[in-house]
């Protein structure tokens, strides 16, 4: 193919010219991506439901958690994750300053977020729970902090695409993006249904 | 520089095309305020359940709580993260199932192996086992 090619041609070419690769296998290679990392939480997820109950003679669940807080902190990130639906229904519009609000908003929520669990963190370390204290605590932190980077890493993501929107506009490229950080947060919403549900609420009730 | 104006040049073409063909894959403001309806009532029940001690029976609470957080997963996936049989040709949603398979099996596996495993390697101490320690 390629002989007969450089006999007919004059100008053999080496690179195709401005030919974006379709949207649509970024979206499947990101998607990919989601699930490998939902085997990472899967793993911290088996690890969590075998030793979750090595307190080692340190504070049990009902003991360390205000279920008050995290049902705050379950609302900010559920906020979180309509109002970058918002955002992504307002880049559908081609409404560029709209997007980046409701992408600001997303950001605020997603930082009030990780407010509470820095919060929630520091308070638990202050009380002795350290991750050093038992196999449950050391699990615990692990998993939850694990979420907690992905939710910081999405934020810098988020004030970075916000940057972007504003400076080039919704170009497709930025498009593309926006909708690889929307899989991203919804996902993240997603793992942080299996905490609430397995380490909080199971926690409390015993 | 001139080839940068070509490649804005060129994206806004695309942008043009992809505006018009994907429309359906990013849901309407109706999906998005139906998942978050859903989702708040999902969240809701599960912490009134225990913040309220309404149920008794420990093995049925925990059976609600995971019913419900698995309903609120699929209701997260279709209504937020637009999964369907059909899109990308239906690789997503292959993707997807042979996650929840390895996950299943990591889980229970998992679960399984360890319990089986403290049963098997912590038996209950004897008098009769205490005297031939070294």
């Amino acid at each position: 193919m390629s002989e007969i090619n450089t006999q007919t041609a004059e100008k053999p070419e080496f690179y195709l010219k401005g030919d974006h690769h379709p949207e649509s296998s970024t979206n499947l290679g990101f998607w990919l991506y989601l699930m490998s990392d939902c085997l990472i939480f899967a793993v911290l997820f088996a690890t969590y439901a075998v030793v979750g109950r090595n307190y080692a003679a340190g504070p049990a669940p009902a003991d360390l958690f205000d279920l008050k807080l995290i049902a705050l902190n379950t609302a900010m990130l559920l906020f979180s994750s309509i109002t970058y639906g918002f955002a992504m229904l307002q880049m559908e519009r081609n409404a560029k300053a709209e997007t980046i609000f409701w992408l600001g908003i997303t950001g605020l929520f997603g930082l009030a977020f990780l407010g509470i669990e820095i919060y929630e963190f520091y308070h638990l370390i202050h009380e002795g729970a350290t991750p050093q204290r038992s196999a449950f605590l050391s699990a615990f932190f692990t998993l939850v902090g694990t979420h907690g980077l992905h939710v910081t890493f999405g934020l810098i993501w988020l004030v970075t695409l916000m940057v972007q929107v504003k400076k080039r506009g919704l170009i497709p490229e930025n498009r593309r993006r926006l909708m690889c950080l929307s899989m991203f947060w919804h996902f993240l919403d997603v793992i942080w249904i299996g905490v609430f549900s397995v380490v909080y609420l199971m926690g409390v009730v015993g | 520089m001139s080839s940068n104006a070509h490649e804005e040049h060129h994206g806004h073409d695309h942008g043009h095309d992809h505006g018009h063909g994907h429309d359906a894959s990013h849901g309407s403001l109706k999906s998005y305020v139906i998942g978050f309806v859903l989702s708040v009532i999902l969240t809701a029940i599960p912490f009134w359940l225990v913040m309220g001690e309404v149920i008794e029976n420990k093995a049925a609470l925990v059976a609600a709580i995971m019913i419900l957080g698995a309903i609120q997963i699929v209701v997260h996936m279709v209504y937020f993260l637009h999964m369907n049989t059909k899109s990308e040709g239906g690789w997503t949603m292959m993707a997807l199932i042979f996650t929840i398979v390895i996950v299943a099996i990591a889980l229970a596996g998992s679960l399984w192996v360890m319990y089986h495993l403290n049963t098997n390697m912590m038996p209950a101490m004897s008098p009769e086992m205490m005297r031939n320690l070294p």
